[in-house]
């Protein structure tokens, strides 16, 4: 539609596959992003090697930073913590596969800012 | 003046362009600037190419142009909302300026630990943070009339409120920025006079939209902006009765606030200068004039019934989509602003949705936080309307939140 939201996008708000909570919870984080009202909780769960086993994360946001949070849930599963840590945003940005302007940049983000914020928490509790 | 869409509409020049190619602009932004009009534009270009000089200092022919032009324009705006005097007209930037100068100078000098200042639980951040930076530094209390269920100030609590926390100071928008709701100032003012406290008016929503008459409003100050009113950005204006004004401290240092300076002291100059440091926004302020009176000229009672006439058909089409949660008291009871919310919908994508047709509405919480905090929502998204919008304009609106339903939901 309009270029605006490709059909994934607007199926990963609509359906997202990686929405929830999880049973057991490693290391999590919460933030938010105060212009839009945007609320994201990312939770984590890892084995004994520090691989992702499982991600899952709630909140409330529009479609873009939900979709966002969706896909990068299902992209760290079953990658080392380091590799996570290591992650920059164009590479969440291409798995997005779409352009963003300044503003809604800060939405289609705000997902990794969670996850780091995750991880490098776990870091220092350590 | 006869009411004549189609020349005001001409009066925008913004109205004339495309979004992208094919789809006209459907402004419906106004509550966060309004868009400018002509006069105003000519009025600076004018002042801008041939009477451009410092004002109240040169004794050159354009030094006297430009000062004559200033002043013009002040007197302009103190007839627009019916100041008794001109010299109560003092420009600032916008209207938080303005509301930050009466806590910097009035407040600083009249308020002291334990004293408190009563507000409202719908009031935009501008008539909020100056106080709440006041409370830290100096320990007063900020108290805030309540807002029912039906989106207006309860009255009843204000009351209350009056008599047991004895305000020094009570601070109130005339009209919501979000919930368009029309509050009773005049009413308002009189029993926060009635406990002997100095009131405050934002009309920041009003004076765009209504006439406003700060004698008959009884308040001290009343605070509003230039470019919610046609005018240029930079320009706004405190107004406040000359006696208060004149025992006040001043505000910045600098030129023009002073009498006379030595190395060491200063004396401070008359009304509305002493709040004047510096050299001022000239040609903003020349335009803000020529808003006033082109507002003037319209006629403030035909804008208030344009703008109502669109806010309460907005309301009712929207209350006809069931999806839709009206953030507001209702149809005869809003002004300007139409702020509503979609369960499942983000208020981004909405209006990103409505921008593919061509519509510019306000999705976030307006400079409202509390307000939607009080009420469970992170955001909402607004309409808001103005002299130039036009019935066929909520056509798009209500089309592109069809859309957006259908999309998302």
């Amino acid at each position: 539609m309009d270029d605006l939201y490709r059909q994934m996008i607007v199926e990963r708000h609509k359906h997202p596959l990686h929405r929830g909570e999880l049973p057991h919870v490693d290391f999590e984080f919460e933030d938010e992003n105060p212009f839009c009202g945007d609320h994201l909780h990312v939770m984590v769960q890892v084995d004994e090697n520090n691989i992702i086993t499982d991600a899952k994360f709630d909140g409330s946001g529009c479609a873009i930073s939900t979709a966002s949070a969706d896909i990068l849930m299902e992209y760290v599963i079953g990658k080392p913590l380091d590799v996570v840590k290591g992650m920059d945003k164009e590479e969440l940005l291409d798995l997005m596969g779409i352009e963003f302007g300044p503003v809604r940049l800060k939405c289609a983000l705000l997902s990794l800012k969670v996850l780091k914020g995750a991880v490098y928490g776990l870091e220092e509790g350590e | 003046m006869a009411w004549d869409a189609a020349r005001l509409r001409d009066d925008f020049p913004a109205l004339a362009r495309e979004v992208r190619p094919g789809v006209p602009l459907v402004y419906l932004d106004s509550a966060a600037t309004a868009l400018i009009a002509r006069p105003v534009l000519e009025a600076m270009a004018d002042f801008e190419t041939r009477h451009r000089a410092n004002i109240h200092r040169g004794v050159h022919t354009l030094a006297e142009e430009a000062t004559a032009l200033y002043e013009q324009a002040r007197a302009d705006i103190a007839a627009l909302i019916h100041a008794p005097d001109p010299r109560e007209i003092i420009f600032t930037r916008n209207a938080t300026e303005a509301i930050n100068l009466v806590a910097r100078t009035w407040g600083q000098a009249n308020l002291k630990a334990g004293d408190t200042v009563l507000l409202t639980e719908m009031e935009h951040h501008a008539n909020l943070v100056p106080w709440q930076m006041l409370a830290q530094e100096k320990g007063i209390h900020l108290e805030f009339i309540p807002v029912t269920g039906e989106y207006l100030l309860d009255l009843d609590a204000m009351q209350r409120l009056l008599e047991t926390t004895r305000p020094k100071l009570v601070g109130v928008m005339q009209v919501s920025n979000v919930l368009g709701t029309v509050n009773p100032v005049r009413e308002i003012i009189a029993a926060a006079r009635a406990v002997g406290a100095v009131t405050l008016v934002d009309g920041a929503q009003a004076v765009p939209h209504m006439a406003v008459d700060v004698q008959a409003i009884g308040a001290d100050f009343y605070a509003f902006s230039g470019h919610k009113m046609f005018g240029p950005t930079g320009i706004g204006v405190l107004w406040g009765r000359a006696q208060l004004l004149e025992a006040m401290p001043p505000f910045l240092g600098g030129g023009d606030m002073i009498r006379s300076v030595s190395l060491r002291s200063f004396k401070t100059n008359d009304i509305p200068y002493k709040f004047e440091a510096g050299t001022p926004a000239i040609a903003q302020a020349i335009g803000l004039g020529a808003a006033a009176r082109y507002l003037q000229e319209i006629g403030m009672e035909n804008v208030e019934a344009h703008s109502r006439a669109l806010v309460d058909e907005t309301i009712n089409r929207l209350a006809a989509v069931p999806q839709v949660r009206l953030f507001g008291p209702g149809t005869g009871r809003q002004l300007a602003s139409v702020s509503f919310t979609i369960d499942g919908l983000h208020p981004h994508d909405i209006s990103q949705v409505l921008d593919t047709r061509g519509a510019a509405v306000r999705a976030g919480h307006h400079c409202a936080m509390p307000l939607h905090t009080r009420f469970g929502l992170p955001a909402s998204t607004r309409a808001s309307f103005s002299l130039y919008n036009q019935r066929e304009e909520i056509d798009v609106l209500i089309q592109g939140i069809l859309l957006a339903i259908d999309l998302f939901l």
